[in-house]
């Protein structure tokens, strides 16, 4: 699956989708392939406070835990909540339907500490 | 690390691969839940070549057989199989296996992978003094395929052409040319047959069977398919520290056949706990090791769990005080310090037709 441009990626493989402060959050193509298929997402509530780098979630495939981590601070605005039924959602669409959360961005600098997608697609 | 004679064929279908009991594995192809719902609705192959296989032959074989085992050999005749045990004399559980009675005083013993070095260990040395008993490590001659699914039977009768496969019972199996044997046997609750082969032999009839539309698998989805049907797996549900009688296995020990290695002690092992099934209430995972409470009280620890994709549900079994291995006692699974409200259900989660 071709990385798309427009996201920024942490070195933990959370992807990020930068319009104007909101930043959507999801897992890498690259990460999900790893997981194999997820069978359980465990998301924050709406409103939560995070800072970047703070434990976001978890996501369980069938044969591993994985922590999900904040690639930004904020508050969490969004929640998708499609991965409660559908968890596969995050294999199948990584960058789509897959995404996880929402988060309004407090510091906007912190974008600039992301890889953008060559540079995260060099490394992994 | 060993490579079983199907290492090949796994990489050029692109599995991944990873080590386990100090073998190269497939872990998956296609991914383990598509390989789950291959099994559940047709046909699903499974390399488990790195099963360990002993034959035991001479005139003291059964004897030997039903000393060191708890099930009773006087029940196999030739083209019948039994799952069995071996413990050691404390009455804990060196290995499961399956003993395949070949011909008077003549059988193969299927081992865990895990457990073949050791077993070989305690064979020999059981079989010291005994010259009317002859044992051969025939592991590395010998490749296992399963082919598992509802239709799986099917395929295999037209595929091969050997006569009557549909009318085998469940642990039967019958023995084709070049030393095949079809064995209506598996470790996933569906129908299906196990077929020992020659080494050699075993990539051109994998080649066969995927092209009859058998969907290769992986020891992902052999985990799942094995605690979706109950089956205990060594070093989870049983190993040396537990008796049979709490590890679900009580069935395949016959007190009353005479003696054997372990009965002894058997007789005095306490049989406080009982092996269970859970099911959660809601969407979670419980996975090996968790601790299980009820009324606020430990009670025992899972053994193995998974998340059923054919149940869509998170499942388990455990260990757990015996007063508590009632069908529908809830309980709780501690899950990374999350109380999370689950079931105990009857075992096997699911079975189909066999």
């Amino acid at each position: 699956m071709p990385t798309p441009i427009d996201l920024n990626f942490s070195s933990t493989h959370e992807w990020c989708r930068i319009d104007a402060n909101i930043a959507t959050v999801g897992i890498s193509d690259h990460a999900q392939g790893e997981l194999g298929d997820v069978a359980l997402t465990l998301l924050p509530e709406v409103g939560r406070m995070l800072q970047r780098g703070d434990k976001l979630g978890e996501i369980e495939s069938i044969k591993a835990v994985s922590d999900l981590y904040a690639p930004v601070s904020g508050e969490v605005v969004a929640v998708n909540e499609a991965l409660d039924d559908a968890p596969e959602l995050v294999n199948d669409d990584p960058y789509g339907k897959g995404w996880m959360v929402k988060i309004k961005m407090t510091q906007p600098a912190d974008a600039e500490t992301l890889l953008d997608s060559a540079a995260y697609e060099a490394t992994f | 690390m060993k490579r079983t004679s199907l290492y090949e064929t796994h990489l050029a279908a692109g599995a991944t691969m990873v080590p386990f009991a100090g073998w190269e594995m497939p872990v998956s192809y296609a991914g383990t839940v598509a390989e789950v719902a291959a099994v559940r609705s047709s046909t699903g192959l499974f390399d488990v070549s790195h099963m360990g296989e002993v034959s035991v032959s001479g005139s003291g074989a059964f004897d030997f057989i039903q000393y060191l085992t708890t099930n009773d050999a006087a029940r196999l005749s030739p083209g019948k199989a039994q799952y069995s045990l071996l413990l050691n004399e404390n009455g804990g559980v060196i290995d499961d296996i399956i003993i395949y009675c070949l011909a008077s005083n003549a059988y193969l013993i299927v081992l865990n992978a895990g457990c073949k070095d050791k077993d070989w260990d305690w064979l020999q040395a059981q079989v010291q003094g005994k010259a009317n008993v002859v044992l051969e490590d025939v592991s590395k001659s010998t490749a296992l395929i399963a082919v598992q699914g509802p239709k799986a039977v099917e395929l295999i009768s037209q595929l091969t052409g050997q006569e009557n496969l549909s009318e085998l019972k469940r642990f039967q199996f019958s023995r084709g040319q070049c030393g095949l044997i079809y064995s209506r046997t598996g470790y996933t609750g569906d129908d299906g047959f196990e077929i020992f082969c020659e080494s050699a032999d075993a990539p051109s009839l994998w080649q066969k069977l995927t092209d009859a539309g058998g969907v290769p698998a992986g020891l992902g989805a052999r985990d799942v398919l094995r605690l979706e049907a109950g089956y205990p797996l060594y070093g989870h549900e049983l190993d040396a520290e537990a008796s049979p009688f709490e590890s679900g296995v009580g069935w395949a020990v016959k007190m009353n056949k005479g003696n054997f290695i372990g009965r002894a002690a058997l007789l005095d092992l306490p049989k406080n706990r009982s092996l269970v099934g859970l099911q959660m209430d809601e969407r979670a995972i419980p996975r090996e090791h968790y601790p299980i409470s009820a009324n606020g009280e430990l009670i025992g620890h899972t053994t193995s769990g998974t998340w059923s994709p054919t149940l869509r549900a998170g499942i388990a079994m455990a260990r757990v005080d015996a007063e508590f291995a009632v069908l529908g006692t809830p309980i709780s699974v501690d899950i990374r310090g999350r109380a999370c409200p689950a079931k105990v259900v009857a075992l096997p989660f699911y079975r189909n037709g066999v």
